[in-house]
């Protein structure tokens, strides 16, 4: 057995009882980046000089018996737009070409100061996170490691590929309409987008500041609790952030859910669901009411609105967002001569956003125009509340909702790049989650007839990332696949 | 300058002002924990993720401004919203590093920090309340630096130490009618601004001000950068001839945003109504609403001081001053706290040294802090020091002239009878040094003595003589009885 057989938890107690050490895992780490990379494209920057001398000093640090932290020198892959102190950080955008960040994130802080992760390099992306397939990534697309004619989903693409395949034991992503879970889908692995406030956004470069949401990339449900444990809490720096009591995820995942009442929302079920995918989660579903779950069908009315409401949030969020890249202080700057600064700013700013990235921000901006901002975006926030409420209501009679995470499997790369609109409705399972602000969990359920992964989705109430980490570990258990690897790493079984 | 021949309607004016001041006397910055104080600052050094708006980092809300803000509005009679969201204003300019200002909105959703009040302005002997529209907060830009003007300076320069401090803006309703109204304005916001001790408006760039300004019955136009509040007055009586004359002309005038450049003394135009910016206003939901509620407001209350209009009336009370000095004494509280703490000094001080007290300090002090560009707390003068004058005086052992001429010394803070003592310059009352000395100018000069039976302003002529012999000493009133006493002898 390989070391990236194991999951996050395992090679902790490995490290502990000094089976291995941090720089054995370290090693095998960029081995397996070596090997693989070339084909996968998970990673856009790599810190391995760093990550060596960070594993050397770890091991000398557990030989001297002190204490690094509860996560012993685990790899971390960081998607490219969280920032790290002296490390560049550019969300895939030419636009931020040669940046490097001046201070860390707060989840960095947490991971790797305070809890002993050891970072190994920034993941590919879709550009500032717009986008559900890494093609729209400056440095070309990253490719799913079940089948690399396939997209690994977006827009945490690389840091998906990077655990599937066994690069890493576990990532950061970004999720402000799905970007954790789709992946995480698409990639086998299991993903999770914590409620809004739950974690720190602060120096997590924003797309839509309403909606984004940091969340862990693991392969299992265990180890994502216990990144979750690590990760959440009140930042003074981030004004959204909730102070809360963390509850101890890694204990409570493990109780029984045959008390559990696990509501199937309808209209999650409808047209557009690929009938493999339908299956596997049907399948799914009878496994939970084997625990001892009760299942009852729901309805979010309003369902069928998410993805023009959500589009047009956030793009308009991000129209702002990114006014401030205009080359003036940092990124890259149009070599074309001008005359006066707003020019200057166009030309940077037109040369160095792709194509998708421009497109939100010109929809964005004018959406938010005079004589449109009622139209669109008052009208907007109006049916976002509506969704909102939908969702209150629907946990006024359910613990958690369940349904599929993705409208199918891995699309083709280069299917659906020129039809944007067809790329939108993938998010519509998983969009009005973050409209709501609720946390929401995708873990591997099975795989369609191309031995593609099928990702199941749990929707938990404001808060209650606990219930859905339970209802996920529990079906992760009596499912059994979860140490399933793809073909590139397993040998092509 | 023209204009005349205008119609009655044709010299109605009309100007409305957005005033911005700075917080200065916050330690810390509107969003951040860089420190307020960036003046002879190395550029770009008191800065930090937050206020250079790099990618990732939010803002957090400095309480303080609350607190402040409710001081100015409680200050000001505004009403004050209890629930607001921050709005972002976007527009790209170099001195904005998010490509958006975190500022307040009253439309759209949004709500000011606090709507209406007003200032009693007193222009002419008239009273007049200006009322106002509403006060917000918004983050200041970063300071954009030239060489000489913009127009000609080969570069700009950012200097980014400004970015994040936290501005009030004061948007009065168009019911202001003259520059001078508008000064008397700014006058009174500036005391009451300084009561609050909320900031110091003396320092430099500390205060911005825009104008609208039209002529009843045509469009306005919007002046803007008038960077201090001396030069609101000049830059309004610019563009009202300017205004006038065009309507004189027969020119239509258009509804446009000019810049008032201060070197020049002039407005420019910069761009008319149709290419005015689209700012997309929409809430800023990195902070959530603002919330505040009457207990807070009641406990700012509390600690407010007493108002400078307050003050006035208990001045006029307290020291039987009239309502003009009571009101110009209280405009500045170092000032009106020197008053106070002087006048109260001496119990043997009644209304007529109170009324002495307040012409001291309000001529002679005044003018001399004004010709030296200082203000009373950065002097030695004492509130002892003025009581000792007006006490010295009143006993006769100096004349006004005489104390008036100690002002030099007594500012860099010498005791009143210590510099009695060095120049021995008490009054000369004895009669008989005054008798030989008006016996001596009589003879010295003949000719003012008969013109002295013509003209009865020759006596004046020969006590002028008498002073000018003793160097100001004599007693006047002496002099006078025995100079008057020896030519009817004579």
């Amino acid at each position: 057995m390989k070391l990236f057989d194991y999951m996050g938890y395992e090679i902790i107690e490995k490290i502990k009882s000094r089976e291995i050490t941090i720089l054995d895992l370290i090693q095998s780490t960029f081995d397996m980046i070596e090997s693989t990379d070339h084909i996968l494209h998970s990673f856009v920057s790599l810190s391995k000089k760093n990550a060596f001398k960070k594993a050397k000093e770890y091991d000398l640090s557990l030989k001297k018996g002190k204490n690094i932290g509860r996560l012993y020198g685990l790899p971390l892959a960081n998607k490219d737009l969280i920032c790290i102190k002296g490390f560049p950080t550019t969300c895939a955008s030419k636009i931020l070409e040669g940046y490097i960040s001046p201070y860390n994130a707060f989840v960095i802080d947490r991971l790797l100061h305070q809890e002993g992760a050891i970072h190994i390099g920034n993941t590919n992306m879709d550009e500032f996170a717009m986008g559900g397939s890494t093609e729209n990534s400056c440095y070309g697309p990253t490719y799913n490691p079940w089948d690399i004619s396939r997209v690994p989903g977006g827009s945490s693409g690389g840091s998906a590929a990077a655990v599937s395949s066994g690069q890493s034991i576990f990532a950061l992503g970004s999720d402000t309409g799905g970007s954790v879970r789709c992946p995480a889908a698409f990639c086998g692995v299991v993903g999770l987008k914590p409620t809004y406030g739950r974690v720190s956004r602060y120096g997590l470069i924003a797309f839509a500041n309403s909606l984004d949401q940091i969340g862990p990339i693991t392969k299992c449900v265990y180890d994502s609790a216990l990144m979750l444990e690590i990760i959440s809490g009140k930042d003074p720096l981030d004004s959204t952030s909730v102070d809360l009591n963390i509850d101890k995820y890694t204990e409570e995942i493990k109780k029984p859910i045959e008390k559990k009442i696990i509501g199937v929302p309808k209209e999650f079920f409808g047209e557009g669901i690929d009938k493999e995918v339908m299956g596997s989660i049907n399948k799914s579903i009878k496994k939970l009411e084997s625990l001892g779950a009760s299942i009852v069908e729901i309805s979010i009315p309003h369902l069928e609105y998410t993805i023009a409401t959500y589009y047009l949030l956030c793009m308009c969020e991000a129209s702002s967002n990114l006014a401030r890249y205009d080359g003036l202080r940092y990124g890259k700057v149009s070599t074309d001569p001008s005359n006066d600064v707003y020019d200057a700013f166009s030309k940077t700013r037109g040369e160095n956003f792709g194509p998708e990235v421009r497109r939100r921000i010109y929809l964005g901006t004018y959406a938010l125009s005079a004589g449109y901002y009622n139209m669109f975006y008052i009208k907007a926030l109006k049916v976002r509340s509506l969704i909102r409420r939908d969702f209150i209501e629907a946990f006024k009679k359910c613990d958690s909702l369940v349904c599929p995470t993705m409208p199918s499997t891995a699309f083709k790369v280069g299917s659906l790049i020129e039809d944007p609109l067809e790329m939108y409705t993938q998010d519509i399972l998983t969009c009005s989650v973050n409209l709501a602000g609720i946390p929401a969990l995708s873990i591997p359920c099975g795989f369609d007839s191309n031995n593609l992964p099928i990702g199941f989705q749990i929707i938990g109430d404001y808060f209650d990332e606990k219930g859905i980490l339970n209802i996920g570990y529990q079906l992760e258990q009596e499912l059994g696949i979860f140490r399933k690897t793809p073909p590139l790493i397993s040998g092509g079984k | 300058m023209e204009v005349s021949n205008l119609s009655d309607q044709d010299s109605v004016v009309i100007i409305g002002l957005e005033v911005h001041i700075q917080l200065t006397n916050l330690k810390t910055k509107l969003f951040c924990s860089c420190s307020n104080d960036y003046r002879n600052t190395e550029p770009n050094t008191y800065v930090c993720p937050i206020c250079l708006g790099l990618p990732g980092s939010l803002p957090v809300i400095n309480e303080k401004t609350i607190d402040f803000a409710t001081r100015l509005a409680l200050a000001l009679e505004c009403d004050i919203n209890h629930q607001f969201w921050f709005f972002r204003k976007n527009y790209h300019y170099p001195d904005l590093p998010k490509g958006f200002q975190i500022s307040q909105y009253n439309k759209a959703g949004g709500k000011a920090f606090a709507d209406g009040g007003k200032i009693t302005v007193r222009l002419n002997n008239h009273k007049k309340d200006i009322k106002l529209n509403r006060i917000h907060l918004e983050e200041d830009p970063a300071r954009l630096v030239h060489k000489g003007s913009i127009a000609s300076s080969p570069f700009t320069l950012v200097d980014y130490n400004r970015s994040g401090v936290c501005l009030i803006e004061i948007v009065t309703e168009p019911v202001i009618s003259s520059p001078e109204e508008a000064r008397e304005f700014l006058k009174q916001l500036k005391s009451i601004v300084q009561y609050t001790g909320i900031s110091n408006l003396e320092l430099e760039g500390s205060v911005r001000v825009d104008a609208n300004i039209s002529i009843k019955g045509h469009d306005r136009s919007e002046v803007k950068n008038i960077n201090s509040f001396r030069e609101v007055e000049r830059a309004l009586r610019h563009e009202i001839i300017r205004q006038k004359n065009a309507i004189k002309r027969g020119k239509v005038l258009i509804q446009e945003t000019r810049h008032w450049d201060d070197k020049r003394k002039i407005t420019i135009s910069l761009r008319s109504k149709e290419f005015e910016e689209d700012y997309r206003y929409f809430p800023e939901q990195d902070l959530g609403p603002i919330e505040i509620d009457d207990k807070f407001i009641q406990d700012v209350k509390e600690y407010l001081p007493e108002m400078p209009t307050e003050r006035a009336l208990r001045l006029r009370r307290e020291y039987m001053l009239s309502e003009f000095d009571s009101e110009n004494l209280v405009l500045d509280k170092r000032i009106a706290d020197f008053y106070e703490a002087g006048a109260n000094a001496d119990p043997t001080f009644g209304s007529k040294e109170y009324k002495q007290y307040c012409n001291w300090l309000m001529n002679n002090i005044s003018g001399w802090l004004n010709e030296h560009n200082l203000t009373i707390d950065k002097t030695n003068l004492s509130p002892k020091q003025i009581g000792d004058l007006i006490k010295y005086i009143r006993e006769g052992k100096i004349t006004s002239k005489i104390a008036k001429s100690f002002i030099e010394d007594i500012m860099q803070g010498t005791s009143v009878s210590q510099i009695i003592k060095e120049r021995g310059r008490t009054r000369l009352s004895d009669e008989n040094i005054i008798k030989k000395t008006c016996k001596d100018v009589i003879e010295e000069n003949p000719l003012i003595v008969s013109d002295f039976f013509k003209n009865s302003k020759a006596l004046e002529a020969l006590i002028g003589r008498v002073m000018a012999k003793t160097k100001g000493q004599a007693d006047p009133n002496l002099t006078r009885e025995i100079m008057s006493d020896l030519l009817k002898n004579n």
